[in-house]
């Protein structure tokens, strides 16, 4: 195998944060390499400092052999690397096509010959099958498709080696196929692609290679066919850990259900002007987990939205124990004893350019013992803080960090931490785990089985039918803004839930 | 929210660490200072005699040092104004023409009223600052609820600002029997309590005023509910209303405040200083506010000294034009390269920590 690109002893600190500790890595032509590990291991910096965002405090960088210096994004693109972010890098107020015309290399002249332009990227979106409306604006697209959108303009500079970032965080399983299929595409012509995720099953079914990525090192380097999962997890994490077994129901009695939440005929816009959620009603019950599937973009977003008190609904009503919520605003909500765990988390969930302290702060500074008589209780919020971050085992060094400077696994957490504390009668979770690694992840799990039990309502939406499953008492399906299909989660199987998610009708589905 | 861009760009200035928004303001004038001493050997005069004039003139005696906080004063006021704002995400173009409104309402009750006690002077302060912060307060309101663009509707406020001031004093507010464009003098007892004298030269209370509210400000800003509302609101809208903050309701508040501080600016001039309002009586000074607010660091204790800085070298200009010709407006030069070397050093900055 001829090599593309070869890691040497690169060290990266930051205050006394050891991010990346020596790594060495060697990246073959034609090849997808999977890199995996623990959030805070220190993936995303390595990659930083492939692609020119960082400049690694020691270690060589060889590109075909010859010693590179990758000072800026731009030399790395010369190279031909190009990396799709874990958050995205998108100017929101330009169109998708101005956004790859603006990125990297042939951004001189772009805007001379737009329609000439045009036509070039739409050729190459052709030929690897990516579509996009390229005259949409970057804010008006769900997650899904900014994603793509990175892809075009990673694959527009001609990269040879391909970063993704946990790609498949935000995609479905149908989505994530068809990014595989582009990726295969792309080894076969001989690029090479480093693909990030924390989906064990993934990793093996993608992977030419998988290195295992603990505490800034790489512990080891696999070929795919020489692992299996528990070899994986025992080397993340130094321990194995034991699948949740079985769905635990929930053990609040159903002969008496009490109605916690209820929606009828709910219609929301989404940012479009178009109406997103047409017509829904749900009910949730005390202790009951009602799981929502669906691909993303058939109105989950806009739903759980509506219910959050952040977007308005045109039509329809919402009761919150019998009492009407329906576009009430967030801080009602709150006080009501309702949390969500917000789908973008930079957008909604956390403020990047504040402290890791006063992010704990969000929704709950104005309530004792946060605050009394309008004074922040600064030493009680420390304690707080420090209190959450060891029983989310958040990694963070320093309390007064940024928040932007967690890893994105760790800004999960901050989040989750933050709102489960909370004491809440309805949890909206939208995509509580994206982002998590495996045990976090099962932390997750744990912890909302837990407040179920303990008679929290919670609406749980997923992308990925195995948690769904798993967590969940009942589980929705919306398509195209209604409701496809309403099942008991231990009587129905993927497949039933992947037909419905794409439309179809099912003869035999226990519709209500 | 058009004004995203332009915010993340001031976010060079932004300094929360009282120490360093103090020491920007010295680094930024210093390096001015060192870069006009070429303009001015140039101009055949040697910088160090020049300098020794400026800073002579600014601090040499008690009575300069007495003028230069005169200037200090509307400075500060401005300067916090501007700050606020910018903490809540909004600009706050618009200090001079709430300096203007608030300067005329404040003479009208000042003239008008006929009470014991310094009660005119603080009636006056306080119906000023109420119709400043309304003047401010427009510009707010149809920014959150119709969109407007504040940085738009802040300037043209100034020349209704402005040209109010300028119609009153030309007819209802005219002194009697008088010509010239000013109200008529502003009785004694209702003129802003003085703390200290020296040879004709009044400080008034209104320092006393400005370090209140700065530091006022100061804790707000990092220690109360309203100041995590503010700075949340100015970084983050969708996360703040997520946590449950109106920032509508924060905006417009924000406003009405800084508008009701840019008018102290004002009504402290007339009160304190001047004793009648005259057409143009302090001209520039509420654009002057936005540079002391980004030298200081958009903190407000930055903002003291910025503006202190500030003060002294316009007061230090006079005593060095007479003595060796320099004109006075080379000091604008000074103040646009003390801010374009801030932010040079911040990039700098910020390229270190990246590398290192
Ligand atoms: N710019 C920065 N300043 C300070 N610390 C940083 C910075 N970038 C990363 N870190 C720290 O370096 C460590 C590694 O972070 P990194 O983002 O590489 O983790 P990761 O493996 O990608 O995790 P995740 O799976 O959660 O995305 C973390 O502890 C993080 O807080
Ligand atoms: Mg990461």
């Amino acid at each position: 195998m001829e090599t593309l690109l070869e890691l040497k002893g690169i060290t990266k600190v930051f205050g006394d944060n050891v991010a990346n500790d020596g790594v060495n890595l060697k990246i073959f032509k034609g090849e997808i390499h999977v890199l995996l590990g623990e959030n805070g291991a220190g993936k995303t910096t390595l990659m930083n400092c492939i692609s020119g965002l960082y400049i690694p405090d020691q270690g060589k960088i060889f590109w075909e052999g010859k010693e590179i210096q990758v000072k800026t994004p731009q030399d790395a693109a010369k190279c031909g690397i190009g990396m799709v972010h874990q958050h995205f890098m998108l100017v929101d107020n330009l169109t998708v096509l101005e956004n790859i015309l603006l990125s990297g290399l042939r951004k001189r002249f772009a805007f001379l010959n737009k329609k000439q332009k045009k036509r070039e990227v739409l050729e190459l979106m052709r030929s690897y099958g990516l579509d996009v409306d390229l005259d949409t604006q970057i804010w008006q697209l769900p997650v899904g498709l900014r994603q793509r959108v990175e892809i075009i303009k990673v694959l527009y500079n001609d990269a040879k080696l391909i970063i993704l970032d946990e790609p498949t965080a935000v995609l479905t399983p149908y989505e994530t196929e068809e990014l595989f299929k582009v990726l295969k595409f792309l080894t076969a012509q001989g690029r090479s692609v480093i693909f990030i995720t924390h989906k064990l099953e993934e990793a093996l079914r993608i992977g030419d290679r998988i290195s295992v990525m603990r505490r800034g090192k790489i512990v080891h380097t696999f070929s795919s066919t020489n692992v299996d999962k528990n070899l994986l997890v025992r080397l993340m994490m130094g321990e194995e850990i034991e699948e949740i077994k079985g769905k635990k129901s929930s053990k609040v009695k159903k002969d008496k259900r009490e109605i916690i939440l209820e929606v009828r005929d709910l219609y929301v816009k989404n940012d479009q002007g178009t109406i997103a959620v047409k017509g829904i009603s749900l009910e949730v019950g005390k202790g009951e987990i009602l799981g929502i599937a669906g691909v993303a973009g058939n109105g989950q977003s806009e739903l759980v939205e509506a219910l959050a008190g952040l977007r308005l609904a045109i039509k329809g009503n919402v009761y919150f124990k019998n009492k009407d919520i329906t576009n009430a605003p967030p801080r009602l909500l709150r006080d009501l004893g309702i949390v969500h765990i917000p789908e973008d988390r930079h957008k909604h969930g956390m403020i990047g350019e504040f402290s890791v302290k006063e992010n704990f702060l969000i929704g709950s500074y104005y309530r004792y013992p946060f605050s009394k008589r309008m004074r922040l209780q600064h030493e009680y919020i420390e304690k707080y803080a420090r209190m959450q971050i060891k029983k989310y085992n958040i990694k963070v060094s320093d309390i007064r960090m940024k928040a932007k400077y967690l890893s994105g696994g760790n800004q999960q957490k901050l989040i989750l931490a933050r709102e489960l504390s909370k004491f809440p009668e309805l949890i909206i979770a939208a995509y509580p785990t994206r982002g998590l690694d495996i045990f976090a992840t099962k932390f997750v799990h744990e912890k909302l089985l837990e407040y179920r039990d303990k008679g929290a309502s919670i609406i749980f939406v997923s992308s990925e039918l195995d948690e769904l499953m798993e967590v969940s008492d009942r589980i929705i399906v919306l398509f195209k803004g209604e409701i496809a299909g309403s099942l008991s989660a231990k009587e129905t199987d993927k497949k039933t839930l992947g037909f419905l998610m794409a439309g179809e009708t099912l003869l035999f589905s226990e519709r209500k | 929210m058009s004004n995203r861009n332009l915010i993340s760009f001031l976010r060079v200035f932004e300094k929360d660490s009282v120490i360093e928004s103090v020491i920007t303001p010295i680094i930024g004038l210093v390096v001015g200072l060192l870069i006009v001493a070429i303009i001015i050997l140039l101009e055949g005069v040697n910088p160090i005699t020049a300098y020794q004039e400026l800073i002579f003139g600014a601090i040499g005696t008690k009575i300069n040092l007495f003028s230069t906080l005169l200037k200090f004063i509307p400075l500060s006021f401005t300067g916090l104004a501007v700050t606020l704002a910018y903490r809540a995400g909004v600009f706050n173009i618009g200090a001079e023409g709430q300096l203007y409104i608030g300067a005329l309402v404040a003479t009208w009750v000042a003239i008008k009223v006929n009470l014991p006690f310094y009660l005119p002077s603080l009636l006056a302060l306080i119906s000023g600052m109420i119709v400043g912060g309304f003047f401010a307060f427009i510009p707010a309101y149809l920014k959150v609820e119709k969109g407007i663009n504040e940085v738009l509707t802040t300037i043209l406020m100034n020349y209704v600002g402005i040209n109010i001031v300028g119609f009153s004093v030309n007819s209802f507010l005219m002194e009697k029997g008088q010509t010239a464009p000013q109200s008529p003098l502003i009785e004694r007892s209702a003129h802003l309590p003085i703390i200290a004298k020296l040879e004709g030269i009044h400080l008034h209370i209104g320092i006393v005023l400005v370090f209140v509210i700065a530091f006022l400000m100061y804790d707000i800003f990092w220690n109360t509910t309203w100041g995590f509302e503010i700075r949340s609101v100015s970084i983050n809208i969708e996360a703040s209303k997520y946590g449950g903050i109106n920032a509508k309701k924060v905006i417009m508040i924000v406003m009405f405040v800084s508008g009701a501080i840019a008018s102290l600016a004002g009504s402290t001039e007339v009160l304190g200083v001047q004793y009648r309002l005259m057409e143009n009586f302090m001209t520039g000074y509420g654009y002057d506010g936005i540079t002391v607010a980004l030298l200081g660091g958009l903190n407000p204790l930055g903002v003291l000294a910025a503006a202190f800085f500030l003060g002294a070298l316009r007061n230090g200009a006079y005593s060095m034009q007479i003595a060796t010709g320099i004109p006075i407006s080379i000091i604008y030069v000074v103040q646009a390269l003390a801010i374009l070397s801030i932010i040079s050093a911040s990039a700098l900055y910020k390229k270190f920590l990246a590398e290192n």
